[in-house]
Order: structure tokens, then C-alpha cells, then sequence
């Protein structure tokens, strides 16, 4: 199996490593690097549980190799809180409660500030699309729903 | 001074701040030095004899250690382990296979690639043998054998309630309405799919197994009678249940993946990791319902429900490997009466084995409650229909009344309390009942499709009473131990386990409400079986029934000491004291008190002469009774025409769960327990083709649903505590999957009535449907 050097940019740390070509970037992510708040819940890239944002854009990490994720920015759920402050999705999810057993939940935080970027006006149809890749067997999406419009008004204030 | 969030506060929870920083300590996040990977090849055939295992090529994989099968298990008599239903399981087989994906050899690598690898270079030959996957066909003489070691795939008849006055009442009555009702097999499918480290210490003989398993103890005690022959002692065995992403009673079983890592383990004297893949999770582990029911509900000439008769058909697999209460092969089936008040019904289930994994665990409910709650809420619409009579107020008319509670059912229930009738009434006001069945008679006249579906439903929970519930043998109490510290904050330990029902804040709430200890400063510990008392666990909704009013009690126990230590303090007789919020004060004169942190610290720093000190109690509570949740939903579909689709324009939840805890996490409960009732309404169903090929193996075919299939919920709540429970709460984490169904399928075929159609299967698919409005002539034409 050949192995490859890679350099990334994860949580605003740049981090090498060697890695075989086959490696996936969520095994990479929480296995290489100890970042285990990304999770695995499917081998058909059909949850969402592994999302993270590469370059700014959501993406599947159980369906992107590490060596595809060569000179990218990654952030994954343990670079939302800056400094301890929370950022406002994760505060939303919080106070909305938007969670229960947590499983989903950093995967669905990242598809919704991708889609936040996108959209900061999103209407209930759009957070409802926008979050479609991402299962939750727990909440019923109410307060998830609820969660991403607390945080799209408390960004359209920071902003 | 922090707010004290007793009973009845929408607190925040306590367990969030790790979850949403990626902090959680989920079964996967678990390495340990030295730590190999198990990974497992599974038969791709149904039913088959296994000629020969070939491991020379894996064996030469880089990072392949080495292999285990059924023959080496055998050596230590642990191929074969007992099912919580006096049945068997095969850990490992040593001649045949029973069902698709069953584990055939364990691969131990370094690395999960490794192990891979070495799983797909494993070769074995296998002879095909019959296969049997229709439980009907499976009980006609000369089927195939499931099982060598048993008569026949027969395993059990269960009955209840008087079958010689139900045939009478149903020869006598005015109406009689049947109907065949199948609830086909589904999947929990959690998110987080299951999985351990198992780490054996050959030097102390000690076992520490981090698992997904939401009965700690019992597991403990599982792995002690299974493998005690082979050194595993009760005291050197430490269950430890991590944080788990969801449970829904796929966590419950013990599967051969966790005792093969248990048995590597002790080989190699190294820990051993197992996490399933997902279509592993879908294909192997436990199943739920799979139950074919015939189902007849009689009424007099009044339109008052006189008897009901049910004969169900449950396929369970290759094993009984349930995880019922050991009385109860059926679970508790016989709430099947429901919410309605007549005298005479008889039930009976056949279980049978096919070559299919073992089935008959929960999917979010209590024990086969809802197949029961689906059968007689389905008939009671029907029964309705046929009268003319509209389907609300045929409820309102054959529901027990308020004054009857404490209510004993015709199967022996004794319902603690109830007001159906509010509960119903609340939820036809809130969605606007009346003036729906006005537009849904325009729309007809005007050819569209369009259905209003009730579900009443009366569940029964939080098992259980010790003189009728036990899992082999060990009654099903549940358990508190709380400790006060000389500055006022508490911990306190508790034999179930959360899957992501918030009992690090709701326990803490209880235990505020009646120690006046604010819940922040109260922390809750839950999953080690080395500190925690010991419980059966979490499932079936009974940790609030048990282990709630466990904490009650024990925090009840505490105030009485803590009275003691404020007499002394106060110098006042302890009969004069009055308990108020967080406080003993003299009995008029408010003015003289001693808080509970003042009491705390007393308590080590001051006893009274001839009082232990400290303050701490345990508790093991056993219920008097069941719980009896209940509640009214009411669902409004638009159907296509043209396509299938079925439309959920609004779907309206009153539930009464008794006092309610915290009432965020209540409706929590309900948004994800009404989601996880719409699934297997419309999209989830695991099926086999004859040859015991599994459909819907994978998150491609099993279909959960995402936000945009999901209706918006809309909740609204009545109140009637229970008169056993110490606070009155009854349990809600799974009143919503066991009542929703029925009522989309009510709407779906009230929609569709008039065109002659009677009844269809869940789910309810498109294709489905469309089949049906073309088999009626009501298909849009092109
Ligand atoms: S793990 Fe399910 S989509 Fe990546
Ligand atoms: S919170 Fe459990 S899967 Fe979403």
C-alpha cells in the first residue's frame, strides 16, 4: 500500500502526516489526530454523522480519502468554540434543544453553518433541505430546525 | 444562589456542553494501548452447512493476527450462549449457518484496514441447505428445519384472557369486524451502531468491557453465568456503558460481536476492539416486530364495543432472542385491549423460527406494545367505518370513563389513571376537528383525497412489579444511591443508563425538587458498574417509573436524617419542624431555619450524639403497578392521485404522560418518539426474498427519515399523575412511536373509504398506494 505526505490546516493548526492512499479523511480525522467529535454512523455515505466543513463547503469525511484533503482547510466540531465562547449553532443546539444523545449533532452544527453561509435568511424549507444529508434518529428535527434559526439571527446580529 | 430547577422547569440540559463541543464519550472514541481490531466475516447464505474455513491466505495479510471460529469457541464450551428467553444463540457456528450476514470468524488486526482485508481473503465453503423465511410456511408440517436441536420451528404458544366467553360475545354480536394486520420487521438503526472494547487483565483475572449497552449490570451478570467456567468472576467483571448514541432497545441484547471480543480478548490477553459497520447493524442485530395478526372487534347493536379477538403469527427468526420480561414471551401484548371499557377478549400468539436474524426486541417500545396499541386502534377505526359512525365520537362513546380508574382491563391490567376523554377532546380542539370532517366531505364531492386518522392509545410501562417481572431471574427493580457533600452538592448513581434521554438533568431535577438542592450542583452518574447500585437498565420507558422514583425515595430518606441533624441544630424537637423548598424551619417562627447546606455540613461536621454521620441513602425501588401513558393524536392527510404520494399536512400530539419533569425534554421525547412513529408508517421495512436475501441491509434501502420527509409535530399535553408513582410521572420516551402509526394509517384509509379499501399494511409507500387507488378505479388518469 503506498503512502502519501500530507499537509492540512484543522482547527487553524497545520498538521502532517504520512498516510496510505486508501485512508479515509473521517479515519484520518479521528484516528490520526485524536479528533474523535466527528462520527461514523453508515458506510454509505448516507448519515452524515462524519460531516465537516473542507474548505468552507460540508462535506461527507467518510467519502473523501485523506490525500484528497492534501493542502485544505478542515474544521471540524472542535474548532467552533473560539477562546470558550461557544459559536452561536452550538449555542443554539443548546438552548433549542436540539440534541439528545449528541450522536448526529456535530455533523448536523457543520451542515448548518454551510448552509448559513449560503443562506444567512434561510426560511423552516430551507433549513429542512439544507440539513437533508444529515440523519437524526432522536429529535424529530423540531428543535433542530429551531436550533439553526437561533443561530442565523444571532450571526445576522454579529455580522 | 443558583436557581434550584425542581419538577415542572424546562432547565437546559446538563449533558449538552460535551456533546456539542465534540467531547462526548461515545464506544468508538475508546482506545486503549496496545488495542487490536475485530472484525468479522459474516455467511452470505440464509441457511447453510459449513464445509470448510480457509484462513492461510488471510493469514498472510500484513497486520492480520489471527482468526477465531465456532470450533474454537467450542474448546471452552462458549460457541453457544443463552438468550434472556430460555433459548440459545450461537456466539460462533461450528457446522451451520442460520440466517444472511451471521457471524462465521472473528479476524483480529492491528488496524481496522488490516482487519478488513483479512475478512475479505477469509474463503469458506458452504452447501446450501432449505430455507424457510415465511413464518406461516415455517409451522406447515414438513417445512424445513430451522433449528436441529429443536421438535420443531414451533417455539411457543402464549394465551390470555377467556376464550370460550370471546367466541360467544363475537357469535352474539350486532357487528363484527376482521382484519389480517401485519407489522412487518424494522430496525431501531440507532446512529451510533454497537460496539465494545473488551479488555482482560490475565494477571488479576479482571475484565473491563466498555460496551453499547443500555443494562450495564445485567450484562455483568450475563458474562458471569456464561463464561464463569472459564474464569470470568462476577467481582472482576467492570461493565462500563460509555455515552451511547442512541438506543431505542437495539442495545439491550447481547450480540456474538461483543462475546467474541470478550474471547479474543482473554487469548490474546490484549484489548480488543469491535465496531460494527452499519449494514452489519441492519443485517445482524436484533429486530423488531414481525407480527401477523388477525384481529376481530365486535360491538352490540349501540355501537359499544363488546369483545376482541386477536390470533397473531410472530416470526422470530432463528432464535427467540428477545429481551422480554421472562414471564412474558409475548411481551405485554395484552394491553391490546386499549383504551376502551368491555368485559371479554382473548389473545394468542404462535412464535415460530425462520432463517432470518433473531427478531422480537423492542424499536422504542415497551414490550410489544406497539403491535397491541396498533391492532385494537386500526379495528376500533374500522369497526367505526363499518358502523357510519364518525370515528371520534365512536371513541368518546366506548372509552373508559375518568371515575373508573383505577380501571382493571379484561387481561388483567389495572390501569392507575386516565382521562381519555380530555386527551381526545384537546387534541380534535387543536387541530380543528369538526370543521376538518366539513372539508374533507367538500373535497370529496370535489373527487380529492383527503383523511382525518385518531390513535387513543393506552400504554403500559416502567417494568416492573417483582412478584410478575424479572429477566432471568433477577427482579426488575431499578435503583438510587445519592450522596450529600459537606457543601451542599450531591452525586448520585443510578442503575439505568441514557441513550440521549437527559437523565443527567431530569434525575438531577427530581432530586432538586425534593432536597432543594439546585440541580446544577447535583450530578448524575449513570453506566459503571463498579459505582453505580445495581438496575436493569434503561428501556421500555422505565427509568422515570423506577429509577425516578427510586431517586425520590432515597432523597425522601435523606430529608428524614437531614430533619434529625436540623432539630439538633436548631434545638428544637424534631415533630416541630416544617420542610419547606430547600429548608427546616420551627413551625411558626420562619425566621428560625437550617437549610439543607447548613444540614449538609452538620452532617460531617456536627452530627447529632448518637446519629451516623454523613448523609447519604440508597434505594431500590419496586413498583406497586405499572404505568399507564396515554394519549389522543389526530393526523390530516392529502393524497395524490396521480402518484401515491401521501401528504401529512398536520399531525396534532396530546399526550399525558403524568407529572412531567421537565417538559423540554418531554417534548423532545415526543417530536423524536412521533418520528420514529412515522418511519415505519411510511418508509421503513426490512424484507427477504425466499431464498433469505436481505432488502434493506444498508442506509441506501432501509430509508430513515431525514427533515424534509418529516411532518412538522405539533404537541399539546394533559396531565393526570400517577397515584403510585411518588411524583406522579408515568415515562414518555416511547408513548409516540407506539401511538402514531395507527393514526396515519387511520387517516390514510379514512381518506380512502369510500372507494371500498378497508385496511392497508404499513409502510405506507407511494408504489403501495397507487396500487391500491388503481385497484379501486380512483388512480388519476395520464
Ligand atoms: S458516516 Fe454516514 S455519511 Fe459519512
Ligand atoms: S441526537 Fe441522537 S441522532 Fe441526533
Amino acid at each position: 500500500m503506498s503512502t502519501h505526505k500530507i499537509t492540512v490546516t484543522v482547527n487553524g493548526q497545520l498538521r502532517q502526516a504520512e498516510v496510505p492512499a486508501r485512508l479515509l479523511l473521517v479515519h484520518f480525522i479521528r484516528e490520526t489526530l485524536g479528533l474523535t467529535g466527528t462520527h461514523i454512523g453508515c458506510d454509505t455515505t448516507s448519515c452524515g454523522a462524519c460531516t465537516v466543513l473542507l474548505n468552507g463547503r460540508a462535506v461527507k469525511s467518510c467519502t473523501v480519502l485523506a490525500v484528497q484533503a492534501n493542502g485544505s482547510e478542515i474544521t471540524t466540531v472542535e474548532g467552533l468554540a473560539q477562546n470558550g465562547k461557544l459559536h452561536p449553532i452550538q449555542e443554539g443546539f443548546h438552548m433549542e434543544h436540539g440534541l439528545q444523545c449528541g450522536f448526529c449533532t456535530p455533523g448536523m452544527m457543520l451542515s448548518a453553518i454551510a448552509l448559513l453561509k449560503q443562506n444567512p435568511y434561510p426560511t423552516e424549507d430551507d433549513i429542512r433541505w439544507g440539513l437533508s444529508g444529515n440523519l437524526c434518529r432522536c429529535t424529530g428535527y423540531v428543535n433542530i430546525v429551531r436550533a439553526v434559526q437561533y443561530a442565523a439571527e444571532k450571526l445576522r446580529i454579529e455580522n | 444562589m443558583a436557581e434550584i430547577n425542581g419538577l415542572g422547569k424546562s432547565m437546559k440540559r446538563k449533558e449538552d456542553a460535551r456533546f456539542i463541543q465534540g467531547k462526548g464519550n461515545y464506544i468508538e472514541d475508546i482506545v486503549l494501548p496496545g488495542m487490536i481490531w475485530l472484525d468479522i466475516v459474516r455467511s452470505p447464505y440464509a441457511h447453510a452447512r459449513i464445509v470448510n474455513i480457509d484462513t492461510s491466505k488471510a493469514a498472510k495479510i500484513p497486520g492480520v493476527l489471527g482468526f477465531i471460529t465456532g470450533k474454537d469457541l467450542e474448546k471452552y464450551n462458549l460457541h453457544w450462549m443463552p438468550t434472556l428467553m430460555s433459548d440459545r444463540q450461537m456466539v460462533l457456528p461450528t457446522d451451520t449457518v442460520k440466517y444472511q450476514a451471521q457471524e462465521v470468524v472473528g479476524v483480529l488486526a492491528t488496524d481496522r484496514y488490516a482487519a478488513a482485508d483479512g475478512v475479505a481473503a477469509v474463503e469458506i465453503d458452504y452447501e446450501p441447505l432449505p430455507v424457510v423465511v415465511d413464518p406461516f410456511k415455517a409451522l406447515q408440517p414438513g417445512a424445513p428445519k430451522v433449528r436441529e436441536d429443536k421438535d420443531s420451528n414451533h417455539i411457543w404458544h402464549w394465551e390470555a384472557g377467556d376464550r370460550e366467553a370471546t367466541d360467544r360475545a363475537i357469535r352474539q354480536a350486532a357487528t363484527v369486524v376482521k382484519q389480517r394486520i401485519y407489522i412487518p420487521r424494522i430496525h431501531v438503526a440507532s446512529i451510533e451502531t454497537c460496539g465494545c472494547v473488551a479488555n482482560w487483565d490475565p494477571i488479576n483475572k479482571h475484565l473491563t468491557m466498555y460496551m453499547t449497552t443500555q443494562a450495564p449490570h445485567a450484562i455483568r451478570t450475563v458474562i458471569a453465568l456464561v463464561a464463569g467456567h472459564v474464569g470470568l468472576s462476577e467481582e472482576n467483571i467492570r461493565v462500563i456503558s460509555p455515552d451511547i448514541g442512541g438506543g431505542f432497545g437495539g442495545k439491550v441484547p447481547v450480540y456474538p460481536g461483543y462475546v467474541i471480543a470478550i474471547a479474543a480478548s482473554v487469548l490474546l490477553g490484549k484489548p480488543v476492539k469491535w465496531i460494527e459497520d452499519r449494514s452489519e447493524n441492519l443485517q445482524a442485530d436484533s429486530f423488531a416486530r414481525d407480527y401477523h395478526m388477525d384481529c376481530e372487534l365486535a360491538a352490540d347493536g349501540e355501537g359499544r364495543i363488546t369483545a376482541l379477538r386477536i390470533k397473531t403469527i410472530a416470526d422470530h427468526g432463528y432464535t427467540d432472542a428477545a429481551a422480554n420480561p421472562s414471564k412474558y414471551p409475548a411481551g405485554l401484548f395484552s394491553i391490546c385491549t386499549g383504551s376502551y371499557d368491555y368485559r371479554t377478549a382473548f389473545t394468542e400468539v404462535d412464535a415460530a423460527y425462520t432463517n432470518k436474524p433473531p427478531g422480537g426486541i423492542a424499536y422504542r417500545c415497551s414490550f410489544r406494545v406497539t403491535e397491541a396499541v396498533h391492532a385494537i386502534e386500526r379495528m376500533v377505526d374500522i369497526l367505526a367505518h363499518e358502523r357510519g359512525e364518525d370515528p371520534a365520537d365512536f371513541r368518546l362513546k366506548n372509552f373508559i370513563k375518568k371515575e373508573q380508574f383505577p380501571y382493571k382491563s379484561p387481561l388483567g391490567w389495572e390501569f392507575d389513571s386516565g382521562d381519555y376523554h380530555a386527551a381526545l377532546q384537546k387534541a380534535m380542539d387543536m387541530i380543528g376537528y369538526r370543521e376538518l370532517r366539513k372539508e374533507q366531505a367538500e373535497k370529496r364531492a370535489r373527487g380529492e383525497l383527503m383523511g382525518i386518522g385518531i390513535s387513543s392509545f393506552t400504554e403500559v410501562v416502567g417494568a416492573g412489579p417483582s412478584h410478575q417481572f424479572d429477566i432471568l431471574g433477577i427482579k426488575m427493580f431499578d435503583s438510587a444511591e445519592v450522596r450529600i457533600h459537606p457543601t451542599g452538592k450531591a452525586i448520585a448513581r443510578f442503575g439505568t443508563k441514557s441513550q440521549g434521554q437527559g437523565h443527567e438533568t431530569t434525575y438531577a431535577q427530581i432530586l432538586a425538587q425534593e432536597l432543594g438542592i439546585p440541580a446544577e450542583h447535583i450530578k448524575v452518574e449513570e453506566g459503571d458498574t463498579d459505582t453505580a447500585p445495581y438496575g436493569l437498565g434503561t428501556y421500555a420507558s422505565r427509568s422515570t417509573p423506577t429509577a425516578g422514583a427510586a431517586a425520590a425515595v432515597a432523597a425522601r430518606r435523606i430529608r428524614e436524617k437531614a430533619r434529625k441533624i436540623a432539630a439538633h441544630l436548631l434545638e428544637s424537637a424534631e415533630e416541630d419542624l416544617v420542610w419547606e423548598v430547600d429548608r427546616f424551619y420551627v413551625k411558626g417562627s420562619p425566621s428560625r431555619f437550617k437549610t439543607i447546606q447548613d444540614i449538609a455540613l452538620a452532617a460531617y461536621t456536627n452530627p447529632p450524639p448518637g446519629v451516623e454521620a454523613g448523609l447519604e441513602a440508597t434505594f431500590y425501588y419496586d413498583p406497586p403497578n405499572m404505568t399507564f401513558p396515554f394519549g389522543s393524536y389526530i393526523c390530516v392527510v392529502d393524497i395524490d392521485r396521480g402518484t401515491g404520494q401521501v401528504h401529512v399536512r398536520r399531525f396534532v400530539a396530546v399526550d399525558d404522560c403524568g407529572t412531567r419533569i421537565n417538559p423540554m425534554i418531554v417534548e423532545g421525547q415526543i417530536h423524536g418518539g412521533l418520528t420514529m412513529g412515522f418511519a415505519p408508517a411510511f418508509m421503513e421495512q426490512i424484507q427477504y426474498d425466499e431464498n433469505g436475501n436481505i432488502y434493506g441491509g444498508n442506509f441506501m434501502d432501509y430509508l430513515l427519515p431525514t427533515a424534509v420527509e418529516t411532518p412538522r409535530w405539533e404537541t399539546g399535553k394533559t396531565v393526570t399523575p400517577s397515584p403510585h408513582h411518588p411524583i406522579g410521572a408515568k415515562g414518555v420516551g416511547e408513548s409516540a412511536t407506539v401511538g402514531a402509526p395507527a393514526a396515519f394509517v387511520n387517516a390514510v384509509v379514512d381518506a380512502l373509504w369510500h372507494l371500498g379499501v378497508r385496511h392497508i399494511d404499513i409502510p405506507i409507500t407511494p408504489d403501495k398506494v397507487w396500487q391500491v387507488l388503481k385497484a379501486h378505479g380512483a388512480a388519476a388518469e395520464e
